[in-house]
């Protein structure tokens, strides 16, 4: 009897303006088109898919669930841009049927750079979520599917979560299969959700190729799908982004008809049911412990972390940042320490990537630079009129009032 | 083949593409007869070694084999020193010539040394001129197709292809629209218009002279294919900084390339201007010359920038190698430039590039900097991220080297070859 667990990732990157050696105000990040895309995804995406959802919702009675995660960087431009999304999300938290996930306030690789901004980055999304949606996170998802033992060890150490979800990589389950509810290796209370890659990327990413041999895909034949892993699986794990649905495969692919029908052709089958991930781990009890000793994420065929650090440029860049982080906590400037965060987002890693060739096409979509080369350049533009910022402040408060510094959270304390 | 200038005889580009395009095709078993309309001597021998130009036949034209180049043979016709008449003058004093070849082959001496430049005044004449010697010589000839390289060589390819039935393919490397902006030269345009229109296949060096070609001549796009150049790939030369009064801990940005209009030396110097207003230890050399050399170093001084600005003149072999091993970055802000070969040589001596969108080269290159040539912020911007980022030129010198080395000549001769296949069936 599988249960149907969907989780769809919402994250909308803080772009930054063209920002050259020569510029000198504070001002990093492109209102403009930020707002311009963030409005123009809602009425693409959000909108169009978060009534579709709370009308399925009201339809099945309670019947169909599914989770978020929305990042805080997004939440703030919600309230910034398009508030009319977060009042839909919130009527969506009001049904029970929606679960929403923790993460990284900033959609940050923080875990891989700062146990501390790491930890303090979960708590600040938990604190935004509760506030909004009068729910705490129990799951947490990493950005990009991060994931390794240590990654589960923290997590369990901070006690908040329950499950962590990654993905259903070949090479971490061997000959097992992802519809499975596992443990992470040396975890005694944290189960592990696996994404069904599979399943989830024939909708994500396949729905409207028209090279692939099963298009169109349509509800009765993915219902038909589901239904096989019948006795071979407890639960498929379709977790993607939810864009996915009018912004990657636009609306005239007939990506909304697809979900309205999914949940009555799922249904159909009377063993088949939806589950939020806190159901699922509620109904099922792991059958095996999973071993990821080294990184894994969802990107690209490597499923690791060759996208957002694969070159010289990207590591220099994450670096450079991460070395900041005492110099900018010290300056107790909390516009400092946003500007400083919000640069740790994914996508600014991402944009220089120079794998061009297996994934260029995915990337080259998300890219709003001509090259990575440009975004480096932009980056590093922006990262050092930080610095100088920030060594400014210190000057300034050495010469003045001596700053408080700040306590950084303890990862100790939390263990 | 009908061409204008081939190594040893260069003076741009041209003569570096007809190199690699018939090396190319040597390689791949095509045969070539290059006809060249200039007396060949040695003197500037680089890469190419001459072998023994005795006159194998009695015709119009030497011919000679290089060593390297199996199926190629080179046919070379004189130039005449005659100080241009009219043109009906000028034709009997080709038939003159012609006549008194035929009667005393091998007493060349006794015409007039060359004079003037290669682009010379009475160049219109020598193109013409060239015509005419040409057909004289596909005569005893054997081809199947003409294939003729610029606007110098077009009114040969027309008449030879006119009077053997064969089909003309030409090769567009530049026109006049990127040599002159919008001052054009009537006459060059007319003749390349001709060309084009009389031509069974246009091959471009890059879309952005294919959008030329359709946009400024009213050529028809089917008939106008894009086949980019390619890069010799040759190891880089082991030499050292010596001499070069240039201190190590200086970074050197490069200008390399004719300092004509077409090439934005005023933007190079524009951008060097604001570079040097954040860092002080660049200096920025313009290697090469034209018509705009002086009011260049004019430029340099106006902005106050003179002392950090070296001029080098015209560099060949050796000195083009060692001027790549000093530089930190390449600039090349080409206000509109058909291909550009330079940067890939650039690229190939790990010299990271920054090129203008205005270019063809730009449409080939992904691990390259690029701006517009008017952009000179963005220009100075990106030196400066160049030279203050390590990460950032090495990673655009690795993966930019190997981009490279995927660019080569063969695949460029392979598409000539299709589209030669292609022409003889349509004819």
């Amino acid at each position: 009897m599988p249960s149907v667990c969907f989780y769809f990732q919402v994250h909308q990157p803080l772009r930054l303006r063209h920002y050259t050696v020569f510029d000198s105000n504070h001002q990093y990040f492109d209102d403009f088109k930020n707002g311009s895309v963030c409005r123009k995804v809602a009425n693409k995406c959000y909108l169009p898919a978060n009534r579709l959802i709370l009308d399925l919702i009201r339809k099945f009675d309670g019947q169909f669930k599914v989770a978020y995660s929305v990042t805080g960087v997004l939440l703030e431009q919600l309230q910034r841009y398009s508030p009319e999304v977060l009042s839909t999300f919130d009527a969506l938290a009001e049904t029970g049927c929606v679960e929403f996930l923790g993460e990284t306030y900033y959609h940050s690789l923080s875990f891989l750079y700062s146990r501390n901004e790491f930890v303090a980055q979960i708590s600040k999304h938990s604190e935004i979520i509760n506030h909004l949606f009068g729910h705490t996170p129990k799951v947490f998802r990493n950005t990009e599917l991060i994931y390794n033992n240590e990654l589960a060890a923290l997590i369990e150490a901070m006690g908040q979560f329950d499950a962590i979800i990654t993905e259903g990589a070949d090479h971490i389950l061997g000959d097992r299969s992802p519809n499975f509810v596992y443990q992470p290796r040396n975890c005694n209370h944290l189960k592990l959700l696996l994404k069904n890659y599979s399943l989830s990327d024939d909708i994500a990413f396949r729905f409207s190729n028209r090279d692939w041999p099963e298009w169109p895909l349509t509800a009765e034949k993915f219902a038909r799908w589901i239904s096989n892993v019948n006795g071979n699986g407890n639960v498929v794990n379709l977790f993607m982004d939810y864009e996915t649905f009018g912004e990657h495969q636009w609306e005239d692919t007939g990506i909304f008809n697809f979900v309205r029908h999914l949940p009555d052709k799922i249904l159909e089958h009377p063993d088949n049911d939806f589950k939020t991930p806190s159901e699922v781990i509620e109904s099922y009890n792991p059958v095996d412990a999973v071993d990821v000793p080294h990184i894994i994420s969802w990107a690209d065929t490597e499923r690791d972390l060759s996208a957002w650090l694969g070159n010289a440029m990207q590591s220099s860049a994450i670096h450079e940042l991460y070395r900041l982080e005492r110099q900018i906590k010290n300056t107790d400037d909390p516009k400092i320490i946003s500007d400083w965060r919000r640069l740790q987002a994914s996508d600014h890693f991402y944009y220089m990537c120079t794998k061009y060739f297996a994934d260029g096409d995915v990337h080259k979509y998300f890219n709003p630079y001509d090259s990575p080369y440009d975004s480096y350049i932009n980056f590093m533009n922006v990262l050092d009129n930080l610095q100088s910022r920030c060594s400014g402040a210190l000057n300034a408060g050495e010469s003045g009032n001596p700053p408080q510094s700040i306590e950084p959270i303890s990862l100790q304390a939390i263990v | 083949m009908l061409g204008w200038e081939f190594p040893p005889f260069i003076s741009g580009g041209l003569g570096t593409a007809c190199y690699g395009l018939t090396k190319a095709m040597d390689e791949m078993g095509v045969h070539v007869t290059f006809v060249l309309p200039k007396m060949v001597d040695g003197q500037y021998a680089t890469h190419v070694n001459l072998l023994d130009t005795t006159c194998t036949r009695r015709s119009v034209a030497p011919s000679f084999k290089v060593g390297e180049l199996k199926n190629v043979e080179f046919r070379t016709i004189e130039s005449p020193l005659e100080p241009y008449g009219t043109p009906e003058a000028y034709q009997q004093r080709i038939e003159e010539t012609i006549r008194q070849k035929k009667l005393a082959h091998g007493t060349a001496s006794e015409s007039l040394p060359v004079t003037g430049s290669d682009y010379g005044s009475d160049m219109h004449n020598e193109v013409h001129r060239y015509a005419a010697l040409c057909v004289e010589l596909a005569k005893n000839e054997q081809f199947d197709i003409v294939h003729a390289h610029d606007w110098m060589t077009y009114p040969a390819g027309i008449a030879v292809a006119t009077i053997t039935g064969r089909p003309l393919v030409i090769h567009v490397h530049s026109t006049e629209f990127d040599r002159s902006g919008e001052h054009v030269n009537q006459m060059i345009y007319d003749i390349e218009r001709q060309g084009m229109q009389r031509a069974d296949k246009i091959i471009a060096v890059s879309h952005f002279t294919r959008s030329i070609i359709i946009s400024r001549y009213g050529i028809c796009g089917d008939k106008v294919e894009v086949v980019h150049n390619g890069v010799e790939q040759n190891g880089a030369a082991e030499l050292t900084l010596a001499d070069t009064g240039i201190r190590s801990d200086e970074k050197i940005v490069l200008f390399l390339g004719r300092i004509t209009m077409q090439k934005g030396p005023e933007y190079f110097l524009y951008a060097a201007k604001k570079v040097l207003e954040v860092m002080s230890n660049v200096k920025f050399v313009m290697a090469g010359s034209g018509d705009m050399m002086h009011r260049a170093i004019e430029l340099a001084a106006e902005l106050g920038i003179g002392n950090k600005v070296l001029f080098t003149g015209f560099l060949r072999g050796q000195d083009v190698q060692k001027i790549y091993k000093m530089a930190d970055l390449y600039v090349m802000p080409s206000v509109s430039e058909p291909f550009g070969i330079a940067p890939l040589e650039a690229l190939g001596n790990d010299v990271p590039v920054i090129i203008s969108k205005q270019s063809g080269v730009s449409e080939v290159l992904i691990h390259a900097l690029k701006v517009d040539f008017w952009d000179v912020d963005e220009i100075a911007n990106k030196i400066v991220a160049v030279l203050k980022y390590p990460p950032l030129q090495m990673t655009l010198k690795h993966h930019g080297n190997f981009e490279v080395r995927r660019l080569r000549w063969k695949d460029s001769a392979e598409k000539c070859a299709r589209i030669y296949e292609e022409t003889l069936v349509a004819v």
